[in-house]
């Protein structure tokens, strides 16, 4: 269906397109493709199985994905985006309905070849529908409070459908990217401030909500050693196992805190900290500079674009991904309360490598089609 | 138009506020940076050891008790081999099943059941549990050919103590039994390399040397998983065994000591008179320290602990006893010494119609007849009482216990060795006064001429006091364990020494001697003393004449001795019943002393039988044949104790 309509792309020849196709963001995603595959393997001790090849499938799939929906015309994008935000919250309440419960939480629909997290998907879909709620309105209009208020009930739904999951890191990464878009736009910096502030009253209020499980993460996280074999035991053990792997680390497949099963969730959200303990204080930063390089280069393809829709859409997706390596990153070295956050690319899942790999493509098709002036 | 310059200013907008966005998102990676180096680079070694804490878990192999000989290198406390069951905890999946299928192979009782589950109780999941130290061959067998079904138990073989000499040396070398929180806080030596189910020692020289006997444990480091699980071992420091000792017991004679104590309570005490070695040490009844290895059971407990002989009793240096006559060489020598008599001094003793007599108070002679004039040699001789009585009373107490104290009594013979030996009292005025509270009594001083009233004394005492009289009026330093140090020669040359020097002026007021130092102001008292003790075994009317030695080679020395239990009323007196009819308890302990060879003594002696009666017919016989034992292995034992110096 989506194919269908960018037929008509009679500016850009074939070979235009290929040119214009940004090579080096391929390459960075390939390269930290491989280091995931690589961190997996290292968590199955070296045995080519089930995580490991399940996510060698993925990536690749989903890769394959990324390449061939980059050539999608961006103002197809533009033009679904809506749908997509609608496809987005149909899914999330499709959670409710059918969705599988996994250790205490509500968060997939079993799709037959892959358990699919519509919330994952959600991330990509607030920001391309952000992207084209602004990209229509004249700046002047942006402080008013009509055009104030409908973004934030459209963050607010899908936020709230995700929380009640209950998925707290994923809604913090949802709102987050969407307040970076309208951080963006260019909405006046008091609304940011009072909100912070009343967010800050609030605080006391809201944890009176919270889960047991998630007060006690956040209790944890000011005090690991409150509980040291219970709620704490990740983020001590994390710790330990980035802390030890020093400057070079313990070595591919050395990692002992991974292997002898001290550290928890390495597939998904601890997979930093295999690596990092293995690859040390080196490999770290060489991640995290790949991170960067790819943040950077969509940043520029952003820069690049003609219309607003697609730098609108580049900035915040590349803002979007920046909080989602930050908060993964920073939950892991102890900086902020485990929530349950992806590391991009590297975590196993197959939904977070979709919508990642959806995003990219999106913003490839920004680079091939730059020029394209979007318009109503 | 509009829509054009609104988005140029949009434009404008959003790279300014993507601007601020960048800066923040440098700002975090800042954060997430130095986070970083934080962990991996300054606290690198603390995590790093946290990690290994993680990773390696330790266990501790038992270390090996050092072997314990006797002179001649008998082992007398031995290693054996033992087939044990453990039980390795996080490999049992259901402990009450497993302890189920155990008890029906290795048949378990209950209390030894109640004792396991209480082990576990104290245990971590990771530990191993000892179910049974010691299996027949026939249940470890039956254990092997049902392992498969039995998660986590282990055939083990281990060692364990063995005294093969069970019962002959237990007073000497003690027994060994389980760790209690008691050992462990006591000594520094068994927290250090506690492991479950360490043995330590708990009386006798097990108990004196544990420090040196104990070894150091093993460790064995594992890498561990999260669960706890075994992965590989990482290294394996070896245990240690623990130092052997060379005691200076001579096993035969120490068995021969053991088999003339059968069927009585009693002890027997050889000691060399110059090195001090403690040649036997024997005391009877004994019981089997084997027993006790492994816990022993409430039966056997009971046996001995309600036995009214008190095997669990070191008489050698736990028993008091009144030394009775054996003390008669000692009062004559002090008042030889401070000059109270000569060899010329007479007492009349005339029989129990005309008894000794003191402020109204009368003491009787042993001999209902009288030894009619006595001199000193004569009344050592035939230890005649009245002699003794009017010796005492013209020497006075404080001066026989300062010389008593000076050859041994009153003091414990081995120091702190055996935290069980007494001290043993020698009275004195001063010593009353402190003590009871009391002022001396004139008649007090009369009876312990005799070796009756306050005084007590062990064996081992009046053996040491034989020994520093034959040797010459020497101090020795007893001892139990061989030691290299202490050299035959060196110690007869020192003697030699000592021999020429002037007398000090303070040799017969209270003061401190140092080893091999002399104790006697003039060698001839001591020669008139020893020449006496001759007389009492080598001549006729001597009271250990008839246990004597004729050939010239094992001729010895010796001086009987009988304690009162009880005072002698006149109507026992009159009686004069036989041993056998006395009740066992009222009759009187039986002591003789003696060295040996008399021309060149070399060895002293100390025998003692609780109730045994007369000193000279219980006591002195057991002495000849002791003594012929002890100058036949003399030879060997000289031998030895060459190689062993040539070794050093």
């Amino acid at each position: 269906m989506i194919l269908s309509t960018s037929l008509n792309s009679s500016s850009y020849s074939f070979f235009d397109k290929l040119k214009a196709v940004d090579y080096f963001l391929i390459l960075i995603v390939a390269i930290i493709g491989s280091i995931s595959v690589v961190s997996i393997y290292s968590t199955e001790s070296g045995n080519f199985s089930f995580y490991t090849k399940n996510h060698l499938t993925r990536f690749l799939v989903f890769f394959s994905m990324f390449l061939v929906l980059s050539f999608v015309r961006v103002s197809v994008w533009y033009r679904q985006a809506y749908i997509f935000y609608i496809l987005g919250i149909l899914l999330l309440l499709l959670v409710i309905f059918f969705g599988i419960s996994a250790s205490g939480s509500k968060r997939w629909i079993n799709f037959f070849i892959m358990n699919l997290q519509p919330s994952e998907l959600m991330k990509i879909a607030i920001i391309v529908c952000f992207a084209r709620y602004y990209h229509r309105i004249q700046s002047s209009d942006i402080q008013s409070y009509k055009y104030l208020l409908q973004p934030i009930i459209l963050l607010l739904i899908p936020c709230y459908l995700v929380i009640t999951q209950p998925d707290l890191g994923t809604a913090i990464l949802i709102a987050g990217s969407g307040l970076a878009i309208i951080w963006l736009a260019g909405l006046n910096l008091k609304y940011f401030v009072y909100s912070g502030l009343i967010l800050l009253v609030s605080l006391p209020f809201a944890i009176s909500f919270l889960k047991p499980y998630q007060k006690s993460r956040i209790l944890t996280f000011f005090n690991p050693d409150r509980d040291p074999l219970g709620a704490g035991y990740q983020i001590i053990q994390s710790k330990i196992a980035i802390g030890s792997g020093g400057f070079l680390g313990k070595g591919f497949l050395q990692g002992t805190q991974s292997y002898l099963e001290f550290l928890p969730e390495k597939h998904t959200d601890f997979i930093f900290t295999l690596f990092s303990e293995e690859f040390g204080f080196v490999g770290s930063m060489v991640l995290i500079l790949l991170y960067a390089l790819l943040i950077y280069r969509i940043i520029r393809i952003g820069f690049s674009s003609r219309s607003f829709f697609a730098k609108l859409y580049c900035f915040g997706f590349a803002s979007g991904l920046f909080l989602y390596i930050f908060v993964n990153i920073a939950m892991v070295l102890g900086l902020l309360p485990i929530v349950g956050a992806p590391l991009p690319i590297m975590s196993y899942g197959g939904s977070s490598m979709l919508s990642i790999m959806l995003g990219l493509s999106i913003v490839m098709s920004c680079k091939i089609y730059s020029r394209d002036p979007i318009s109503n | 138009m509009i829509k054009k310059t609104g988005n140029l200013n949009k434009n404008k907008i959003i790279s300014r506020r993507l601007f601020v966005l960048v800066a923040a998102k440098i700002g975090l990676l800042g954060i997430v940076t130095s986070r970083l180096y934080n962990l991996q680079i300054s606290e690198k070694q603390k995590y790093e050891v946290l990690s290994d804490k993680n990773r390696i878990r330790e266990w501790k192999t038992p270390p090996q008790r050092g072997i314990i000989t006797d002179y001649f290198n008998n082992v007398i406390a031995d290693n054996q081999r033992v087939y044990q069951v453990h039980l390795s905890l996080e490999e049992v999946s259901n402990f009450n099943n497993s302890i189920f299928k155990l008890k029906n192979i290795i048949s378990l009782k209950e209390d030894e059941i109640k004792k396991i589950y209480e082990k576990k109780e104290k245990s971590n999941p990771w530990d191993t549990l000892i179910i049974s130290e010691n299996l027949s061959w026939k249940e470890f067998s039956k254990l092997n050919l049902y392992l498969h079904e039995l998660d986590g138990a282990k055939p083990v073989l281990s060692t364990s103590r063995y005294y093969p000499y069970s019962n002959d040396l237990v007073h000497v070398v003690g027994y060994v039994g389980d760790a209690t929180t008691q050992d462990i806080q006591n000594k520094k030596k068994i927290e250090e390399n506690f492991v479950p189910g360490l043995k330590v020692g708990k009386i006798g020289i097990e108990n004196s040397k544990d420090t040196d006997l104990i070894g150091n444990h093993g460790t064995k480091r594992y890498e561990v998983n999260a669960s706890g699980k075994k992965i590989s071992e990482i290294s394996y420091n070896k245990e240690t065994q623990g130092e052997n000792l060379r005691t200076t017991i001579d096993l035969e004679i120490q068995q021969l000591a053991q088999e003339l104590l059968k069927n009585k309570a009693g002890s027997i005490c050889v000691m060399d008179i110059y090195t001090g070695e403690v040649i036997t040490m024997a005391s009877s009844p004994t019981y089997d320290p084997n027993k006790f290895t492994h816990g022993i059971s409430t039966k056997d407990w009971n046996e001995i602990k309600n036995n009214k002989l008190r095997p669990l009793l070191n008489k050698s240096l736990a028993g008091l006893y009144s030394p009775g006559s054996t003390i008669k060489p000692l009062v004559a020598l002090a008042a030889l010494e401070y000059g109270i008599i000569d060899k010329k001094f007479k007492v009349n003793c005339k029989g129990h119609d005309h008894p000794y007599e003191l402020y109204g108070e009368r003491y009787h002679c042993w001999k209902k007849n009288g030894h009619g004039l006595m001199s000193m040699r004569n009344a050592i001789k035939q230890s005649c009482d009245i002699y003794f009585y009017e010796v005492a009373r013209l020497l006075g107490v404080d001066k026989l216990s300062l010389i008593a104290k000076r050859y041994g009594l009153g003091s414990k013979v081995l120091e702190d060795f055996f935290s069980e030996e007494k001290k043993g009292i020698v009275p004195s005025t001063k010593w009353k006064i402190q003590v009871l509270e009391q002022s001396w009594y004139l008649g007090e001083t009369v009876i312990t001429g005799i070796g009756q009233g306050y005084i007590q004394t062990t064996p081992l005492q009046l053996c040491l006091m034989t020994a520093q009289l034959a040797n010459g009026g020497f101090k020795i330093k007893p001892k139990l364990i061989y030691d290299k140090e202490i050299d035959l020669d060196k110690i007869k040359s020192k003697i030699e020494s000592e021999k020429n020097k002037s007398v000090s002026q303070n040799i017969l007021k209270d003061h401190e001697f140092k080893h091999y130092e002399r104790l006697y102001r003039n060698p001839n008292n001591l020669k008139l003393v020893l020449d006496a003790m001759y007389g009492s075994t080598n001549e006729q009317f001597g009271t250990s004449f008839r246990s004597r030695h004729k050939e010239d080679k094992y001729k010895f020395a010796g001086k009987t001795g009988t304690s009162q239990v009880k005072r002698i009323t006149d109507q026992d007196r009159e009686l004069d019943l036989d041993l056998e009819e006395i009740e066992y308890k009222s009759r009187d302990h039986a002591l003789f002393i003696a060295f040996a060879p008399y021309d060149k003594p070399r060895y002293s002696l100390s025998v003692l039988i609780e109730h045994g009666g007369s000193g000279s017919k219980a006591a002195a016989p057991l002495a000849n044949k002791l003594i012929k034992k002890i100058l036949d292995r003399h030879e060997l034992r000289e031998k030895i104790r060459k190689d062993l110096k040539n070794i050093a």
